[in-house]
């Protein structure tokens, strides 16, 4: 390991020209500490995007900050005739639209990733997770084209209609059927995080050493026991946090569940009624915002929603490095 | 004993169904949306598409030109923004990612990958919109190139570290000073992946649609000049899906269409020139 550490160091980052330096490359080195200087800014750059990024945000919502305080993200009531901004519609509507959206594609990435880690036969696995990877490259406003002419009429005609007649008696499925809705919103979503999570939870499952897998066997176990007792135990901390990159890209995802949540700022049990989540209510109301206050109260939902996506995606990141280190090396 | 051994032999079998089944629900909906783009697609397409401008509403015909064109304007203002600074970026990375700064960059990129692209929406509205009281074409590009940057910092990061350090220890030695080494002699290495790592950004930057509602904005017409508002593929999409009108619908369909075999061409010959070397980039 040690050894890999120092042949990484070969280059710019290795003395050797430095120690070695004669005065006939004093000139050159002018030209390693200028190029270092270079690349160092522009990395730096990245940091002061991530930093101004969180700066001007704070900054343009400082005045509904200052207005509503902690009120902000409690008050149920948006209305802007009357300059009432409390974003609890929005945030409800986005941790309830997520939260679903994972209980439908959780169970179905990790199924998948167990195929294509421990199952597909090896022609199968290529393929499989190239389409799988193709699910991530179609961009949200086709999900969102797709859902409203396609999702939307199913769910209305069929998905609402069979729970409501079977489940009707819990308050999640009453109301009439509009199909745009939470239910809608939260499978395209589910649709849309499923790759994230199954290619980052295969990518767990792969950096399973194998002995783990040959000791369950060599007891006599059948291949589900030792995926079940060997190879999802082992990948327990990734696998959370694979499902926690998911979740960051289910907040945070606009497009798609604009077009089908149907944009209404109330609070409703009902899963078949229109809701809004925090980055739908931006994507509709930002360019028809006309006053200072509302601007800012929509940017303020804007960095409640920046934040939570940051922390949630650092907790992920921490997690799934615990068990697979970036790079393709494995920890 | 036996019969135990049989219910777990079942188990077995029953699980490892449950997993491939759960494999085909993954691949339904993508089946699907391939297949309705092509059938609802296919028969919208037609020449105009590509050489029209958008016809008011009621008027059959039309098309997106405007759009495939400022798609590409947007893309090309993004690069300029994020590539050189990627680039370099990620190179700084690959040599110095020990480095304390190195850590916090290689941190920082990860974490603003998963900043909403709304988000990086407002951040171009507020930083270009607002200072110049117009919607312009300069703000969505800055958007986009945001949500490039990173993306294309990890990738090259991912590309220059594969390069042999032999290669650098054979420069090295001939005298060749460390920074000419790795622009000579690394980059040119890592040339071929660096810009499949261009291009997976490209790729995702193609689609975005909501950094573009409040900076680029859109436009029925050309654009006159970066300073104003400008039309793109994904934004005329979202417009023409949500609008009432059956003929716009017709024409959502066809640009979906168009968006996708651009993005999957891309994303294609990424997985062919990397051959499942780029699976950090996601």
């Amino acid at each position: 390991m040690a050894n890999v550490v120092k042949q990484e160091r070969v280059g710019l980052g290795w003395p050797v020209t430095h120690s070695l330096a004669s005065p006939l490359t004093r000139r050159t080195n002018i030209g390693d500490g200028l190029f270092r200087g270079v690349t160092a800014l522009f990395a730096f750059a990245i940091l002061a995007a991530l930093g101004s990024i969180i700066f001007v945000l704070t900054w343009e919502s400082w005045g509904s900050i200052t207005t509503f305080g902690w009120s902000f993200l409690t008050g149920s009531t948006w209305d802007p005739v009357f300059k009432q901004f409390g974003a609890m519609p929005f945030i409800y509507g986005t941790l309830v639209s997520s939260f679903l959206a994972l209980l439908q594609a959780v169970p179905l990435s990790i199924g998948t990733a167990v195929f294509l880690s421990e199952l597909s036969p090896n022609w199968l696995r290529n393929p499989v997770s190239f389409l799988v990877e193709l699910l991530a490259t179609i961009p949200s406003v086709v999900y969102g084209l797709w859902a409203i002419f396609v999702l939307v009429p199913f769910v209305r005609n069929y998905a609402e209609p069979g729970l409501a007649a079977t489940l009707g008696f819990l308050p999640f499925f009453q109301g009439p059927p509009y199909g745009v809705g939470m239910l809608a919103a939260s499978m395209i979503l589910a649709v849309m995080i499923v790759p994230y999570i199954t290619s980052v939870t295969h990518e767990v499952l792969r950096a399973v050493p194998a002995d783990q897998r040959e000791a369950a066997l060599a007891l006599g176990a059948t291949k589900w026991e030792t995926i079940r007792v060997a190879v999802l135990p082992y990948g327990r901390t990734g696998i959370i946090g694979a499902v926690m990159l998911g979740l960051g890209r289910a907040i945070g995802e606009t497009m798609a569940v604009t077009m089908v949540i149907g944009n209404r700022s109330d609070i409703s049990l009902s899963l078949f009624a229109p809701a809004n989540t925090m980055a739908s209510v931006i994507a509709n109301e930002f360019s028809e915002a006309t006053y200072d206050l509302y601007v800012q109260a929509l940017v303020e939902i804007g960095l409640v929603l920046l934040l939570v996506t940051v922390v949630i995606n650092v907790l992920a990141r921490l997690l799934v490095w615990s068990v697979a280190a970036p790079g393709g090396r494995k920890a | 004993m036996s019969m135990t051994y049989t219910r777990r032999r079942l188990f077995n079998l029953f699980a490892q169904t449950v997993a491939g089944l759960c494999t085909m629900a993954v691949l339904l909906p993508l089946v699907l949306i391939f297949g309705y783009l092509m059938t609802k697609g296919v028969s919208s397409l037609n020449v105009a598409f590509f050489t029209q401008l958008p016809k008011p509403v009621g008027e059959p015909g039309g098309g997106m030109a405007n759009a495939i064109v400022g798609t590409l304007t947007l893309i090309g203002l993004a690069c300029t923004l994020g590539l050189p600074i990627g680039v370099l970026a990620g190179v700084f990375l690959a040599d110095q990612g020990h480095s304390r700064l190195g850590s916090a960059v290689r941190f920082c990129a990860d974490v603003l990958t998963g900043v909403p692209s709304i988000v990086i929406g407002i951040y171009a509205y507020t930083l270009i919109v607002l200072p110049t009281h117009s919607f312009s074409a300069y703000a969505g590009g800055f958007a986009l190139g945001v949500i490039m940057l990173p993306i294309v910092t990890r990738t090259t990061e991912e590309m220059v570290r594969l390069v042999p350090s032999t290669l650098r220890e054979a420069a090295l030695a001939l005298g060749v000073p460390a920074w000419r080494t790795t622009v000579w002699v690394v980059l040119r290495t890592a040339r071929g992946g660096i810009i499949t790592g261009i291009m997976l950004a490209i790729a995702r930057v193609s689609g975005e649609t909501a950094p573009l509602l409040f900076t680029a904005f859109g436009n029925q017409f050309w654009h006159h000049g970066l300073t104003g508002p400008i039309s793109s593929l994904p934004a005329q999409i979202y417009t023409y899906a949500i609008s009432p009108f059956e003929d716009w619908h017709r024409q959502a369909w066809a640009g979906a269409l168009v968006l996708l075999i651009l993005i999957s061409l891309t994303s294609l010959a990424v997985r062919l020139l990397t051959r499942g070397r780029m699976r950090a980039a996601i």
